[in-house]
């Protein structure tokens, strides 16, 4: 069909200036999903909650692909990202650990290697004991690991990540001082609190709610500045909002969470991170998100542009004064 | 009895039309990816993943654990066919899978592996539908203590074995514990042995070094030695299969030892892999013709199976009720789990028992499914043997390259599956075992963190390891087994000089 060739070649052209003039940036090809963490991980979690939102919804035209890139926790997925840079078709999914991670290791990316995108929950944090354990609430736990220091053992997720910073920040703030147990995840923390082999944990709710239900841990306080939500009670009379704040209950830290957060890479085009900015937000407004927060019991907050970035100086500087105390920074 | 009541209503919750034919199409899927090196069980349980989101969670499970147990079948596959291990776990099988195949023992060894794998996982469900209850709990018991008497234990069950010299198996054990070391570390929380290399950020995986080593090794020998299988004589009919269905009763004591030790690793949870290492250093161990060990014994190919399913299906309970995935497939599915609105946890048997024993009772369906699926398969997968290596060596190399790709599509690992060829290829010239350094890698950096664990709980203190009756039986029993061999061939010099003495 050679007659037709030139018709089809002035629609190409009017299909390409068309939508060059148009201001909207809009994906023409599969999206990547990069996810900083190994399948099952929290990260892994809220990266395919979204695709399954934007899938279900018809949010993008354009098909999404996950693909984990866990290694170093999450710092090969971010690498990834600094060396694509340009292409607006990889969005990386992530926590603090962003901007955490190149001040405790010597990576190939920095901070300011990425383009931030959105902050779309906040995990928090609990102090957790075993269901027998004779303390009752967070303060008599912390009178008791003052009195015999260094006897008390704290599980959490590896070494010098947010649930050691963490354990820092209430061994700073009450004096009091822990034996910390790094363990492959939040998970295995869990089930070993569970088990009675260490004596308290700060996992994410989320982590630990199985084994709450059963009894066979309990929460004594959150690091949130207000209770969390109220919801359906989890234990026969227990729900998350009767857990008291832990400066309520005598541990003078007012805040401790982690951001789950979207990155592009570096120096790709404003509409396009205003168009996933959208996109996410229109994500965040749909009610399977708001059965995904209820059900990890993480808090819904939103941040784009300004707010997102004045709250990642923020809380980078909180971070980094903590890291620096324990001499974790490497030079 | 009030399981068996819930495993009844788990059939009718599993025995549709609808159900059994997601079965048969996970375990197609399962055996492709399985077969194919690299792309494997929890590569193709996540590629599928986004298709179960619009699935009810019970149809969703069966269609993926139905993959899986294809998965595994297919890495058996290509462990005896072509002496490359699909999967971790089945690096076992190719001690004497392969040599049967070169035998022109393809089909033999195929129904016997398929056979067992299928005995013992059976066996693993049945165990969790009996003991549901208890085996959660006992599972509570295990810190990190334990973790690494049961790593332990599997080391030392398979090392110390050798027909090769100590001395090689310690260079190899050694190579493999500083592959398993790169990365980052849980305890310290730093890069090791990364120089830099942002490609080496997350560690080596485990998956390219057996491509290398086993599948590129391999035929670069195979090429010396004159670009051949020596399997091409072998017929297969449909009757050498029948013929070793026959035969399987003949192994019953391996088979139960082998379901028992599976069902224990599955549990504990030392995983798959360590089962069927474990299983087979057992039955060189204890069996009547362990001299034929290595050089294409049934036994070699009937333990390993065993065990590794045993394993596999068992390891599906500490997940659901703990939470804590057993292996990376696992993992996936775990992940799934939460996608669906589903906690795994203790509750979630209480909460949603159709779910659980609907999965239960799927996994009873799903193994049955798998195996007359891949007993028909048979004769087909066997006939490739017959393949001219002209054709079918590139194929494999161009398999290969793919599997390693796939892995985390990364162009580096092309270079380093290269390398590990070359390893490998040298340890078979110079009489090094490989199956050390296999080990080594997949369990060294586990055991080494529950070491360092448990030394930061005991402060430093060696006791740790004996503080209760079931770390301090784990751990004897497995210094027994380490030095077992020291022992004996001092004994046995003892026994020689009283006797020369007496002579004298």
């Amino acid at each position: 069909m050679p007659k037709k060739t030139p018709w089809m070649i002035a629609t190409a052209i009017t299909v390409a200036v068309g939508s060059m003039a148009h201001a909207d940036w809009k994906p023409t090809k599969p999206v990547e999903f990069i996810v900083t963490s190994s399948p099952g991980g929290g990260t892994d979690n809220f990266a395919r909650v979204v695709q399954s939102i934007i899938s279900k919804n018809n949010l993008m035209d354009q098909p999404v692909v996950v693909t984990n890139k866990g290694g170093g926790s999450g710092a090969e997925g971010y690498v990834y990202a600094k060396v694509a840079t340009g292409d607006a078709y990889k969005l990386t999914f992530g926590t603090n650990n962003e901007y955490l991670l190149p001040y405790v290791a010597k990576l190939a990316y920095k901070a300011s290697d990425l383009t931030p995108v959105a902050a779309m929950a906040m995990d928090e944090f609990l102090i957790w004991v075993n269901g027998n354990s004779e303390y009752k609430d967070a303060k008599s736990y912390v009178e008791a690991a003052k009195a015999k220091p260094q006897t008390l053992k704290m599980g959490g997720s590896q070494s010098k990540d947010t649930d050691q910073t963490l354990t820092s920040l209430i061994e700073d703030a009450t004096g009091a001082k822990f034996i910390y147990v790094p363990f492959q995840g939040g998970g295995a923390a869990g089930v070993q609190l569970a088990g009675g082999h260490i004596d308290s944990n700060t996992n994410n709710p989320n982590e630990n709610v199985g084994q709450w239900k059963a009894g066979a841990v309990k929460p004594l306080c959150v690091f949130s500045p207000t209770r969390l939500a109220e919801g359906p009670k989890v234990t026969a009379d227990m729900g998350w909002a009767d857990i008291p704040t832990c400066k309520e209950a005598g541990v003078p830290i007012d805040q401790f969470q982690m951001p789950r957060t979207v990155w592009l890479p570096s120096n790709v085009p404003q509409d396009a991170v205003t168009f996933y900015a959208d996109l996410l937000k229109k994500v965040s407004q749909t009610p399977e998100w708001k059965e995904y927060i209820e059900r990890t019991s993480q808090t819904n907050r939103f941040l784009v542009g300004e707010q997102l970035k004045s709250f990642i100086a923020d809380d980078d500087a909180k971070n980094k004064k903590v890291f620096e105390r324990e001499g974790w920074i490497v030079k | 009895m009030e399981n068996f009541a819930s495993l009844l209503h788990g059939f009718s919750v599993a025995l549709t039309t609808y159900h059994i034919a997601l079965m048969i199409v996970g375990v197609l899927l399962g055996i492709l990816v399985g077969v194919l090196p690299g792309l494997g069980a929890p590569n193709g349980v996540s590629l599928l993943l986004p298709l179960t989101f619009t699935m009810d969670p019970v149809s969703a499970i069966i269609l993926l654990t139905s993959m899986y147990w294809g998965a595994l079948f297919g890495g058996s596959t290509t462990s005896i066919l072509f002496n490359i291990p699909g999967e971790p776990s089945s690096v076992a099988t190719t001690f004497d899978g392969y040599p049967m195949a070169k035998q022109g023992q393809a089909a033999q060894a195929l129904t016997l592996a398929f056979l067992s794998a299928g005995f013992g996982a059976l066996v693993g469900v049945i165990l969790i539908t009996v003991l549901s209850g208890w085996v959660a709990k006992f599972a509570l018991k295990f810190s990190s203590p334990e973790y690494f008497a049961v790593y332990f234990l599997a080391f030392a069950s398979f090392v110390g074995l050798g027909g090769t010299s100590p001395f090689k198996t310690i260079v190899s054990l050694g190579l493999g514990f500083a592959f398993a070391a790169v990365g980052m570390d849980t305890v310290s929380g730093a890069l090791r042995l990364t120089y830099g290399f942002s490609d080496l950020l997350g560690g080596i995986s485990f998956l390219i070094a057996v491509i290398g080593l086993f599948g590129i090794g391999e035929l670069m020998l195979t090429m010396e030695e004159g670009l051949r299988f020596d399997g091409i004589r072998a017929r297969v009919r449909p009757r050498d299969v029948i013929k070793t269905i026959a035969t399987m009763p003949r192994y019953w004591v391996a088979l139960l030892r082998s379901s028992a030790i599976g069902c224990w690793m599955g549990i504990t949870p030392g995983g798959p892999t360590a089962a069927s290492f474990m299983s087979y250093g057992l039955a060189k161990r204890l069996s009547r013709r362990r001299d034929g060990f290595g050089k294409g014994e049934p036994e070699g190919v009937v333990a390993p199976e065993t065990a590794d399913h045993a394993a596999g299906s068992s390891a599906i309970l500490p997940m659901l009720a703990l939470g804590v995935p057993g292996s990376a497939t696992a993992a996936v599915m775990m992940g799934g789990l939460m996608i669906w609105g589903l906690n795994p946890g203790p509750m979630l048997f209480i909460e949603r028992p159709d779910f659980v024993w609907g999965l239960i009772a799927s996994m009873y369906l799903g193994n049955i499914v798998a195996v007359l699926v891949v007993l028909t398969t048979i004769p087909l997968f066997a006939s490739i043997l017959r393949i001219p290596f002209a054709i079918i060596g590139p194929i494999i190399v161009v398999v290969c390259f793919i599997g390693a790709y796939t892995v985390a599509g990364r162009s580096f690992d092309l270079w380093l599956a290269l390398v590990f060829g070359l390893v490998g290829y040298l340890f078979k010239k110079l009489d090094y075992p490989i199956a050390p350094l296999v080990l080594a890698m997949v369990l060294g950096d586990k055991a080494e963190d529950a070491f360092r664990q448990s030394m930061i709980m005991s402060r430093g203190s060696l006791s740790i390891f004996w503080s209760n009756g079931l770390v301090g039986t784990l751990i004897t029993l497995g210094l027994v087994l380490a030095f077992w061999p020291l022992v004996s061939a001092a004994l046995r010099k003892r026994a020689k000089s009283d006797a020369s003495s007496v002579i004298a």
